[in-house]
């Protein structure tokens, strides 16, 4: 999959599951909006097979786009229609919308529902946006990064609503470069890095990777020292007998294993050119 | 909804997001009446030297028509085809059931409406300034006002595709219309206008429009269609059409 010059994506290969949220994750860059769109029938691949709901989008057509929904990267509201009618004129588009009055409480918007989009904050016309990719009541839904940029009482707004959709049913292809939006929301992540599949997993797994070693700290004599270890339950053991032992508190003692950021930050950090 | 039915719901919500726009109702409704009441006032019981002399107020009323249908169309649909298209509209639509061709039916819809309603409040304006309603030539006025509003529809929707971005949407379409308002005597009465200009004002619709349009409204002497002037219009807007067709976008340009 490329375009112009360069390859955006190559080899990827990827199986979502009906129902579940399936989370997207990479940095700026890395090639999920290249994707998405493939899948979504907006751009046109170099090779490889798509298949999404049974159909290639490249050549999918009404009936199709009655059971998806799409909620861009960056798409704005029309400023001058209210809550309402912006779901009202797309309803309008499909054989069997869902009532605008459920949408209305599923985006958590009721007492808004007659309010231009324009006089909504940021977080509130992200959760129309989603609204309105909800109106057909699609069976699959894009989400393309839907809280970069929020602060953080609208993405907990935002992540109640896509919570929601999965006690709905709702098959969710999420793309994010949060990590803590994937750990909360999917169940199964796929991590992608300049172009390339670096992990997958679900969130518990990709986080006990062993990616790193589990750090250990402390202070003796007003020095702090920082042990390194693959071997954690042995080295503390040592290290704390010998403590008791010679009477040494170990002031601050702390143990850490590597996050799950830790890990997606050493997985997506840009290889050092070999020598 | 059958495409005729989708039609005409995505036309009502169109025509709403129109009203409450700001800047489509000052530029596309007031700005033409304005302009019209100034010009009447100021050149009120001059002569202009056509068709063996008219007064200035009649010559005004096509005049300013002309290009309140140039706007409701050609202008309206340049400038908010490119917003919603920048602002990822276009792009959302294409990504729902509804058939492109419908929404452009619903802004081209929108666009109609609004010059046919302004036909209607500049022929009452020009009325109260002593300019005669031409009743008998009606069908003459609607010709000419169908086709040309058609094919300033097809030319708004083609110009987009050389604008990049919302900012630089009102520049360019003013800089392509004012200088032609001016050249082909919509706004300095032609008999005022050096030699050659004309001529070269002829080369572009907005003159051909005007002219037929001002035929078909201004009861001194000639036919009411003016079928050259017409045809070239329409051949304008064919043009438009098979450009629009190829080049027009739904997804931003930037970003």
């Amino acid at each position: 999959m490329s375009y112009g010059a360069t390859e955006a994506v190559r080899g990827i290969d990827l199986e979502v599951n009906r129902g579940e949220v399936f989370a997207f994750l990479g940095p700026n860059g890395a090639g999920k909006t290249t994707t998405v769109e493939i899948l979504e029938g907006y751009r046109k691949r170099s090779g490889g097979e798509v298949t999404v709901l049974g159909e290639d989008p490249e050549r999918a057509g009404r009936d199709w786009r009655e059971r998806i929904g799409i909620v861009l990267q960056s798409g704005r509201l029309d400023p001058y229609l209210t809550v309402r009618e912006s779901l009202d004129l797309y309803a309008g588009y499909f054989r069997h919308p869902r009532p605008t009055e459920d949408v209305i409480a599923l985006i958590g918007l009721e007492g808004k529902a007659d309010e231009r989009a324009s006089r909504l904050s940021g977080g509130q016309q992200r959760r129309l946006d989603v609204g309105m990719a909800l109106v057909g009541d699609p069976e699959l839904l894009f989400l393309d990064e839907p809280t970069t940029g929020f602060d953080p009482s609208a993405r907990r707004q935002a992540w109640d609503v896509i919570a929601g959709l999965r006690d709905l049913g709702k098959t969710v292809f999420l793309t994010t470069h949060y990590m803590d939006e994937a750990q909360r929301l999917a169940d199964r992540v796929t991590i992608i890095a300049a172009g390339e599949i670096v992990a997958r997993g679900t969130p518990e797994d990709l986080g006990e990777r062993d990616a790193g070693e589990t750090t250990i700290r402390y202070r003796a004599n007003g020095r702090e020292v920082v042990l390194q270890t693959r071997t954690p339950v042995q080295t503390l053991h040592e290290l704390t007998e010998k403590a008791l032992a010679q009477g040494e508190p170990l002031e601050g003692l702390e143990v850490t294993r590597p996050s799950l950021e830790d890990v997606y930050l050493e997985l997506t950090a840009p290889t050092e050119p070999a020598e | 909804m059958n495409g005729l039915a989708l039609v005409g719901h995505q036309f009502r919500y169109d025509q709403k997001a129109f009203w409450r726009n700001p800047a489509s109702v000052f530029f596309t409704v007031m700005f033409p009446v304005i302009l019209f009441l100034i010009l009447a006032v100021v050149f009120s019981g001059e002569d202009v030297d056509v068709r063996g002399g008219i007064d200035a107020t009649t010559y005004y009323v096509p005049a300013i028509m002309s290009l309140a249908i140039i706007s409701a169309t050609m202008q309206t649909l340049a400038m908010t085809l490119v917003i919603a298209r920048e602002d990822g509209r276009l792009k959302r639509g294409r990504g729902t059931p509804m058939p492109p061709w419908v929404f452009i039916a619903g802004r081209v819809g929108n666009s109609i409406v609004v010059a046919l309603m302004m036909l209607v409040l500049l022929a009452a304006i020009g009325a109260l300034f002593g300019a005669d309603v031409p009743w008998d030539r009606l069908p003459a006025i609607l010709l000419a006002l169908v086709i040309g509003a058609a094919s300033f529809c097809c030319l708004g929707i083609a110009l987009t595709a050389v604008i990049p971005s919302q900012d630089a949407a009102a520049a360019i379409v003013n800089a392509l219309l004012l200088p032609l308002y001016f050249l082909s005597g919509v706004f300095i009465p032609e008999d005022q206008l050096p030699d050659g200009v004309i001529a070269f004002a002829d080369l572009f619709p907005v003159r051909h429009f005007f002219d037929a349009f001002f035929d078909a409204y201004v009861p001194a002497g000639g036919p009411a269609v003016s079928w050259d002037n017409l045809a070239i219009v329409a051949l304008w807007g064919a043009a438009g059409l098979v450009l629009a067709i190829r080049y027009f976008r739904w997804t931003p340009r930037s970003g």
